[in-house]
């Protein structure tokens, strides 16, 4: 039904857009909670939940005992829901969706009898074509013989109506839990003193690792948190330069945080979570003389700064396709990029160091087409000894640089008597002269 | 003499080439050239390469123009003051993995920060070079150079006064170099030549 024909029948009508990714992780929450009445437990469908009690009633009291107690904790939390145990899944999820209740054994066929065909999982189509040839209940279609109805509806309706009547098997295939990278500690004693948090923590770390490993993971960051008698929380905070799963180098990242905490009047349980963490295939430790390898050492060093600094402020350059100087190459964070080769050099020569424009004052001594013959830069004064260019760089249209508002831009090398050889660009649309970088 | 402070990745000081820093320790470098001098060292040691700058300074290497093979394995660290500066060369020239630190600082270095320095770099066994500006240096530092680019007289020719004005274990001297920018070989221009005349190739 659309919203407008929705509205026209009952005006006051409250609607809200669905928010299916929600929706998805609040069932999976639920899924996990149902947990506690089956071993196997399955998402089945956007809002159904498939749970294998066989052989579980009895811990609870039986069946009606197990529904109950489900409907009253769910009623308990506020949730509004139907349920239905039978012989098989198909016939499950019939009755759950069509009023609910417990088929005992034996009666799947009398008691799915009188629900409409729909309940049998089919597609709008089948499901039509049969209301209109006459067969509306599942008792109607179980009558029927099995060639016919396989030749005129294919083979699924068949398997479906096998499914729910337990004559063709369905297994609950329960939902692999993500890995949790969390290890948490007990303190039988309040503890205070750095060193034991360090070595509380070390036992932590190593637990942690041995987690890592199986998953073939790497931290990339982790949380320590501290819980004090006063039922405060203390967090320490650290990202790693790459992903690693060594304790040892992972502990010393640590010690500046836990340097800085407050133990109050102890701390009595530690947890320590790597809440993001990358994929680490096994791999070589160790480097040719027997301490970390160099990539090693060189992310231990990122590690450190990055952790003092921020990551942001730990940089490596990266070639990129543009002929604009200043998008030439990009300064990306070392932590989350790799080196690549440099570009090649070619053509015109490029500066060593480059920097926003900045004006050159000429005082109006310039000659159309050639760079100044004497202009003042960061108060000093220049002669021009000697001029290379003029390689003309045009902004690049698609892509609105306020810096590049006065269009094209002549670029000179130009060398000074005083020594520093400077690059200068002339700018033909708004004529002025600017300093940008300096050659060796 | 201190103990032969070589690392074995590193070159050997060789005899001929007076512009090979001693691994292990802390130079200085001032002038207006001071960042090309870096360039050139950076050129010529092999591994990592970090160069810690102001996080507020505008100037930045330009990846195309940097000297063959140091732009992928240069790094750039941006701190934002002065103390983290500092921190951030300490901590990496203790490290063992980088084969060159150039940092920038903008104050005067102190006696303490010098040789806070100098032992970090000889903990890690890594060189260090600050870029220093005029006459802000440490009394610990092991060299100190002054380092102006020249005006050429010929077209091709790129000459840089390097001038060697603080030695602690070797005399002071001055050079006139030829070096483009590109690599890391350079050609030394004879001291009894005049200016006029072409450079010749170092021995």
């Amino acid at each position: 039904m659309a919203l407008a024909d929705a509205r026209a029948i009952c005006p006051e009508l409250a609607s809200r857009p669905a928010d299916l990714v929600q929706e998805a992780a609040a069932l999976n929450a639920l899924r996990r909670w149902a947990g506690r009445y089956a071993p196997m437990v399955a998402r089945d469908g956007s809002d159904g939940l498939i749970a294998d009690i066989t052989g579980v009633p009895h811990l609870f009291g039986g069946e009606d005992a197990l529904r109950e107690d489900l409907h009253a904790r769910l009623d308990r939390a506020g949730l509004a829901a139907q349920s239905g145990i039978a012989e098989s899944r198909g016939a499950a999820h019939a009755l759950a969706r069509h009023g609910g209740g417990i088929l005992p054994e034996g009666a799947l066929a009398k008691g799915l009898a009188h629900l409409p065909v729909t309940a049998l999982r089919i597609d709008d189509g089948t499901a039509q074509a049969l209301v209109r040839m006459g067969l509306r209940r599942i008792g109607d279609l179980a009558g029927q013989p099995r060639a016919p109805l396989a030749r005129r509806f294919g083979p699924g309706l068949v398997l479906r109506l096998d499914q729910a009547l337990g004559l063709q098997p369905e297994p609950v295939s329960p939902e692999g839990e993500p890995p949790h990278f969390g290890v948490r500690m007990s303190l039988p004693e309040p503890i205070g003193l750095q060193d034991d948090v360090m070595a509380a923590l070390t036992r932590l770390l190593e637990r942690l690792s041995a987690k890592l490993a199986a998953q073939r993971r790497g931290a990339r960051r982790l949380r320590l948190e501290l819980q004090r008698v006063d039922r405060e929380t203390a967090t320490v905070e650290i990202g790693l330069a790459r992903p690693m799963r060594d304790p040892g180098r992972i502990a010393a990242l640590f010690a500046r945080g836990v340097d800085e905490i407050e133990a109050g009047f102890g701390i009595e349980a530690l947890r320590l979570v790597a809440h993001v963490t990358e994929a680490m295939a096994p791999e070589q430790i160790g480097g040719p003389q027997g301490g970390p390898s160099p990539e090693d050492a060189l992310a231990d060093l990122f590690s450190r700064i990055g952790n003092r600094l921020g990551f942001d402020r730990v940089l490596r350059l990266l070639p990129a396709h543009s002929s604009i100087p200043e998008r030439s190459f990009l300064v990306a964070p070392a932590a989350y990029s790799t080196a690549q080769g440099a570009p090649p050099r070619q053509g015109p020569e490029r500066p060593l160091v480059l920097f926003p424009p900045e004006p050159a004052l000429t005082h109006g001594m310039t000659r159309p087409g050639q760079p100044p013959a004497s202009f003042r830069w960061r108060r000093m004064a220049f002669t021009t000894l000697r001029a290379t260019g003029p390689e003309r760089i045009a902004p690049e249209w698609w892509f609105d640089d306020p810096n590049w508002r006065t269009g094209l831009r002549d670029y000179w090398r130009v060398e000074t008597a005083q020594g520093p050889r400077l690059w200068l660009f002339h700018t033909p649309q708004a004529p002025g002269w600017q300093v940008q970088g300096e050659f060796a | 003499m201190p103990p032969e402070t070589a690392r074995p990745a590193s070159p050997r000081p060789a005899p001929a080439d007076p512009f090979t820093l001693r691994p292990a320790r802390v130079h200085e470098a001032e002038g207006r050239g001071k960042r090309a001098f870096a360039l050139f060292q950076a050129a010529r040691h092999p591994g990592p390469v970090i160069w810690i700058l102001p996080g507020h300074l505008p100037e930045l290497p330009m990846l195309r123009g940097l000297p063959e093979g140091v732009g992928p394995r240069l790094h750039l660290l941006r701190p934002g003051s002065e103390v983290d500066l500092l921190w951030s060369a300490e901590e990496a020239l203790r490290s063992p993995a980088p084969g060159l630190v150039i940092a920038e600082p903008e104050k005067e270095l102190s006696l303490t920060a010098g040789r806070r320095l100098q032992l970090a770099a000889e903990g890690g066994r890594t060189t260090g070079l600050m870029l220093i500006r005029e006459g802000q240096g440490s009394n610990a530092a092991e060299t100190r150079w002054r380092c102006d680019p020249q005006a050429a007289q010929g077209r091709d020719s790129t000459p840089q006064a390097w001038q060697l004005i603080k030695n602690k274990s070797g005399t002071c001297q001055d050079w006139c170099v030829n070096w483009n920018g590109a690599t890391a070989a350079f050609h030394m221009v004879s001291e009894a030549c005049e200016r006029h005349k072409p450079a010749q190739a170092a021995p």
